[in-house]
């Protein structure tokens, strides 16, 4: 053949793959129409085995036929002696092992494969971890690989510290695979625990602490070394994720303790209010209110219908049982799955009308939770090193929230100017996520407001001309009874507004608000201007009927005036409001 | 003269006469690569080497094909005749090292190969220039070699083997201690090399792949890639004041790094990824100083000296004068062949350098390209008019018409030369028996860049090899030293060797602490090679198509030989594409009209019939040239009587 080759030609070339398609296609048809056939005839024999191995091979994705060798295996098995058994599997598990080569995601093969190895009589993990690095080698995000190695390794008693040499290589090799990350988050606490400190610390208030609390801690000198190994990666690589990812974990891992936060009484409305440190669902927890040594049979409820889980929860007491202004009341509020409880006393003469309890040594504590478990001088180099960073990386979003996040662990007020500046930036170099910024901004100006109020006793709340876009930690506020909101940008009175059960006069003017969902039983609320907002229909005033004593309303500038007929309408739903400002 | 030609064409297959298209001497990369692309696209290519073994200056060797290949040129200078200017020309070594003092460092030069035999006679219309091609002086222009190996106690046995011999009365110029007689066992002995020899593949010269470079790139292309394995080299390292450390240059090497501080982390991660796409921002560079050396521009960038070193002489791996844009074109070109096969740029492939060539020839030969070793031209037939090349004579005195003639530059004679300016390469081959960086895997390939200690001094790259790349004995690993001649191979490298590795030279004496802790050399050899790579077809008078391909740069890519033998295809075949995908043999229509219609040069009486016409029409343009005629059959004669080489016994294969 000296000389130009001849070769054929594209077109030739393609009708030949063409025909070779349909060949296989036709095979393909009428294999899987003999299968089924045969697995409705209850066959259960080898060459059932064949044949569906022939069309999973070539299509490993067929979950029925699966199945069906199961069934095949399943039947087999009682056949024979336990050596052909430990064969049948072995060979089985070599299948399979073609068909991952075919399709390495597919759900039927790795679900089969560690079914199999239920059945193997002796089976060999040390092959199956090696399968695995294998094929993560080849592709470290595939998560069913993930999957069945974790099924591998609990099933083999591979050590915790080998797995964590294990993350060690991969996270070596490349950094950003958050799989790595996130097994090694899983591995630490089992390797390198925090030690349970011998007397509970002294700034707990709460005399029971779950036993649970330190579990998922890792102790200070393994965390140094995971912190510069975060260090390293974002450091090299500042937009990769996984990394920032890890850091936030590793920063915080203290979830809030779980107690009653506050309990507040008002004899005129007969009623209590719970607020917990996080949303509880209350006919579940055990809840036990205990008036004056009595047992209470009461009915509890969240402070908006639309909550399952409330982190206040209200209810009303039997009619008459604390009217009496002269008498002294001792009330309790067991939690009895926790075994915490909480005290309120109710006493005569000025202060009669109404009592609450609450924690106002908690409120350094009250918003920190997530990274303040950290001692602050590891808080504040881990700040330096975002700092630095920073002034290499001034436009890197993560950073910015990062070095956020660890001010405000750190002294939320004093840095509460950095903060918002750093907002700005990050707004202007993620805008796909300034809403989320603005958001987190709005929380964080929240909470130092609320950190701002000198005494828990403070009940005129202002929140005015703070850019806000969304209202949180409502929870804590359950005294209040002036907020003013007024030129921010909420768009809502979200339900959580109902925990407001002491309000009697909000002022959100100059806001953009469509709906007064949260408007709901506030029974105090006798007051509400709404100057220059959105709303638009009549129906979007509907729960303010619910607030009985709501005889102020101010609704000027707001779309909802054209409405035909609007005051005769207003006056239909709202009887009770004498003043409207339209 | 006929005689001997029919005698010749009795024994061997004759070459094919008239159907040749293109012919090329040496099997080096760029003329096989050539070669390939020509046949690829039909043309007939007959491929001749003077040598005993495939890939010229590019040819990988056994240990003991290393050793013969040596004593070869040896014998082959000892008794050198001017005749044998096909045969004996390829490297020129001192005859014999105990008796040539190493210092003397240009000694027998190969100069003195290209001689008289220019007296063409001009006269006739058909030409017969003898000697055109004439085997000058070789690459390896003045080649010192020098084997040395560590004495030992069971080694220092009466064993008269020469190199043993040499080595003592080697004037060695590194003073170290000599080897300690502590682990006796796990030495490993000269002998051991010798009868592991077959285990080695030692390289000529010292490349690596650029995974984005012109030869990978066209490895891919034509599919010739099929034929050969690579293995990715692991780290880059390099040297500085003796000690050895690892270039972080890919993100996970950064990220790893327990050398650099963060700050440097980033900072190094943000220059990288500036200099990917740095013609985007050119206001970066261009500044104020248009020639601003790249070495101030890192400095201005704010780079830790720490990081300018390792971007300048490990990254971009330019000198200290590199200009800044060429300084980032070279970052630019390393960061673009990272992690496209690992996580450094490079590739080499198993079982040395010398596959690619044979890469080529293979495909060469799969599409008629015909191969002949230890066969060369001697004469080419040159029609004055076209100033062209009709027809070449081989070294057994055939004529084969030809269209095109591809030849090395070794073959040039410095008639033939416009300019003889050229570079020399030094080089140093060292078998040694640890890593200089051991690490956890001690299976990798490493490159080790050592910057120059005065800016006017060569930056020496060297590159170690591990037995996995199936270049040497396990247990060993094989070392490659390269830069450009300041002076000859040893005055240059010496110094970097004992810097890196512990030479024994005095037997039994205790090496210090320090030395003991380096790696020892078991066997070392220094030569110099010459780097014609810089002269082009200006630098040459020859017949418009007689095409000369420059052998192995020293750069660390081989783009240039890549881009040459691309330039010199289109130069041959303008219209053609250059390695177009071979096409999967089961593509290929194998019917009846294959081979006969195509290879009428294949039918053998036809064969000897045309030739014998041919030799006799050879005869009449000879008589109108006595001068040369008379001078062709001697040169025959002895060419048949004792051509050395063709009688040596290969031992490559």
């Amino acid at each position: 053949q000296h000389g130009r080759l001849k070769i054929k030609s594209t077109a030739q070339q393609e009708e030949e793959k063409r025909k070779e398609r349909e060949k296989k296609l036709k095979a393909f048809v009428s294999a899987r129409d003999a299968v089924l056939k045969k697995r409705s005839a209850g066959e259960h024999d080898e060459e059932a085995l064949q044949l569906t191995q022939q069309l999973l091979s070539s299509n490993p994705d067929f979950a029925t036929l699966w199945n069906y060798r199961r069934e095949v295996l399943l039947h087999l098995e009682t056949l024979r002696e336990k050596d052909e058994v430990q064969k049948l599997y072995e060979s089985e598990l070599h299948f399979i092992e073609a068909c991952l080569k075919v399709n390495p995601k597919s759900y039927g093969c790795w679900h089969h494969r560690s079914w199999v190895n239920t059945r193997l009589p002796q089976p060999d993990w040390t092959r199956e971890l090696g399968l695995c690095d294998r094929c993560l080698s080849l592709d470290e995000r595939n998560f069913h690989c993930w999957d069945y190695r974790r099924v591998v390794v609990k099933e083999s008693g591979v050590s915790a510290e080998q797995e964590l040499q294990f993350t060690d290589r991969l996270i070596g090799s490349n950094f950003s695979n958050y799989s790595s990350w996130h097994y090694r988050s899983t591995l630490l606490p089992q390797l390198h625990p925090q030690p349970v400190p011998d007397s509970a610390p002294n700034t707990s208030p709460s005399p029971t602490t779950s036993p649970q609390f330190h579990s998922h801690r890792v102790c200070e000198e393994q965390l140094l070394k995971e912190y510069e190994l975060a260090h390293n990666a974002f450091f090299t690589d500042p937009n990769d994720q996984s990394a920032w990812f890890y850091y936030r974990w590793l920063l915080g891992r203290a979830e809030r303790e779980e107690m009653i936060s506050c309990v507040y009484v008002s004899r005129e409305g007969q009623r209590v209010s719970v607020a917990f440190s996080k949303p509880v669902h209350a006919q579940s927890e055990g809840l036990m209110l205990v008036l004056d040594g009595q047992p209470q049979q009461v009915e509890w409820r969240s402070a908006h219908p639309r909550f399952r889980h409330s982190p206040v929860w209200l209810c009303d007491l039997p009619p008459g049982s604390i009217s009496d202004i002269s008498n002294e009341h001792n009330l309790t509020i067991h939690w009895t799955e926790k075994h915490t409880h909480r005290d309120c006393a109710l006493y005569t003469g000025e202060r009669s009308a109404e009592s609450w309890c609450r924690d106002s040594a908690t409120d350094q504590e009250l918003f920190r939770s997530e990274l303040s478990v950290e001692k602050s001088s590891v808080l504040q180099a881990e700040l330096q090193s975002c700092n630095q960073l920073l002034d290499l990386e001034p436009q890197n979003k993560w950073c910015l929230l990062t070095i956020i996040l660890l001010m405000r662990a750190l002294d939320p007020l004093g840095h509460e100017k950095e903060t918002l500046a750093h907002f700005q930036t990050l707004k202007e170099v993620d805008p796909m996520r300034s809403s989320y910024y603005s958001d987190l901004c709005s929380k964080f100006l929240i909470e130092n407001t609320i950190l701002k109020m000198e005494y828990a006793e403070v009940r005129v709340f202002s929140l005015s001309n703070k850019n806000l876009t969304t209202l949180c930690h409502l929870d804590q506020l359950l005294f209040v009874t002036h907020i003013n909101l007024s030129s921010n940008q909420l768009l809502r009175l979200p339900p959580q507004f109902a925990m407001l059960q002491c309000l009697e006069v909000l002022e959100a003017d100059d806001n953009a608000i469509e709906s007064l969902e949260g408007l709901y039983h506030l029974p105090k609320l006798e007051e509400v201007s709404l100057r220059n907002n959105q709303i638009c229909k009549l129906s979007d005033l509907e729960s303010l009927a619910s607030c009985t004593k709501l005889t102020r309303l101010d609704l000027r500038g707001n779309p909802v005036h054209r409405t035909a007929n609007i005051e005769s309408e207003l006056s239909q739903l709202l009887p009770l409001v004498t003043d409207l400002l339209l | 003269m006929s005689n001997i030609l029919k005698t010749e064409a009795a024994q061997t297959k004759l070459l094919p006469a008239q159907t040749t298209e293109t012919i090329l001497p040496t099997f080096c990369l760029t003329e096989s690569v050539i070669a390939a692309a020509c046949s690829r696209v039909g043309q007939n290519v007959l491929h001749l080497d003077r040598r005993n073994y495939y890939a010229g200056n590019w040819a990988s060797f056994t240990f003991n094909g290393l050793l013969s290949w040596i004593e070869e040129y040896k014998v082959i200078i000892l008794s050198f005749s001017l005749r044998y200017k096909f045969m004996g020309t390829y490297v020129k070594f001192i005859e014999d090292e105990t008796k040539a003092p190493l210092t003397s460092c240009q000694p027998v030069n190969a100069e003195t190969v290209s001689e008289e035999t220019t007296g063409d006679s001009t006269e006739a219309q058909d030409t017969v220039t003898g000697d055109d091609t004439t085997a000058s002086d070789a690459k390896t222009q003045n080649e010192e070699h020098k084997v040395s190996e560590p004495k030992e106690e069971q080694h220092t046995s009466d064993i008269s083997e020469p190199s043993q011999s040499q080595e003592e009365k080697d004037p060695q110029p590194i003073s170290s201690p000599a080897d300690p007689p502590v682990d006796v066992e796990k030495k490993i002995t000269y002998q051991k090399l010798v009868k592991e020899g077959r285990r080695f593949n030692i390289d000529l010269v010292s490349k690596l792949m650029y995974s984005r470079g012109a030869l990978v790139d066209l490895l891919i292309k034509s599919n010739v890639s099929r034929y050969a394995e690579f293995k990715n080299i692991g780290r880059i390292l390099t040297c500085r004041n003796g000690k050895v450390k690892q270039v972080p240059c890919s993100r996970a090497d950064v990220f790893a790094s327990k050398q650099l501080t963060v700050v440097e982390k980033r900072m190094l991660m943000k220059f990288l990824t500036f200099c990917l796409d740095f013609e985007q921002h050119p206001e970066e560079y261009q500044g104020m100083t248009p020639c601003e050396p790249f070495r101030e521009f890192l400095k201005n960038k704010k780079l830790t000296e720490n990081l300018q070193d390792f971007v300048l002489h490990s990254i971009a791996m330019v000198t200290q004068q590199t200009l800044t844009e060429e300084g980032l074109k070279a970052t630019q070109h390393f960061l673009r062949c990272l992690g496209r096969y690992g996580n450094t740029p490079f590739l080499f492939p198993l079982y040395g350098l010398g596959e690619i060539p044979q890469c080529f020839c293979r495909m060469c030969a799969v599409f008629g390209g015909i191969y002949c070793l230890r066969h060369s031209v001697q004469c080419l037939v040159v029609d004055k008019a076209s100033n062209k090349v009709k027809a070449v004579i081989d070294t057994r005195g055939q004529k084969i018409s030809c269209s095109h003639f591809v030849v090395e530059d070794s073959y040039i004679r410095d008639e033939q030369r416009q300019s003889t300016a050229y570079r020399q390469i030094s080089r140093a081959v060292l078998i040694t028996d640890r890593s200089v960086l051991p690490s956890e895997s001690d299976q990798q390939i490493s490159l080790v860049t050592i910057p120059p200690l005065e800016s006017s001094a060569p930056a020496v790259r060297m590159v170690e090899l591990c037995s996995s790349s199936m270049t040497c004995m396990p247990g060993t690993y094989l070392v490659h030293f390269t830069c450009s001649s300041s002076g000859t191979a040893q005055e240059d490298l010496a110094p970097v060797v004992s810097e890196l590795f512990h030479v024994s030279t005095i037997p039994g004496e205790e090496p210090s602490e320090e030395e003991r802790s380096k790696p020892a050399v078991l066997w070392v050899m220094y030569f110099n090679m010459r780097d014609t790579s810089a002269l082009d077809s200006s630098s040459y008078s020859l017949p418009s198509n007689v095409h000369v391909c420059t052998g192995p740069d020293g750069s660390l890519g081989s783009d240039c030989s890549i881009k040459l033998a691309e330039s010199v295809f289109h130069h041959i075949l303008p219209d053609e594409e250059f390695c177009p995908p071979a096409p999967n043999p089961e593509d290929i229509i194998y019917d009846g009209d294959g081979p006969q219609a195509e290879g009428p040069g294949f039918d053998e009486s036809a064969n000897t019939e045309a030739d014998k016409s041919q030799a006799e029409e050879e005869g009449a343009t000879h008589e109108k040239s006595p001068s040369t005629e008379s001078s062709d059959p001697a040169e025959m004669d002895s060419v048949t009587q004792q051509a050395p080489s063709d009688t040596t016994p290969s031992s490559e294969e």
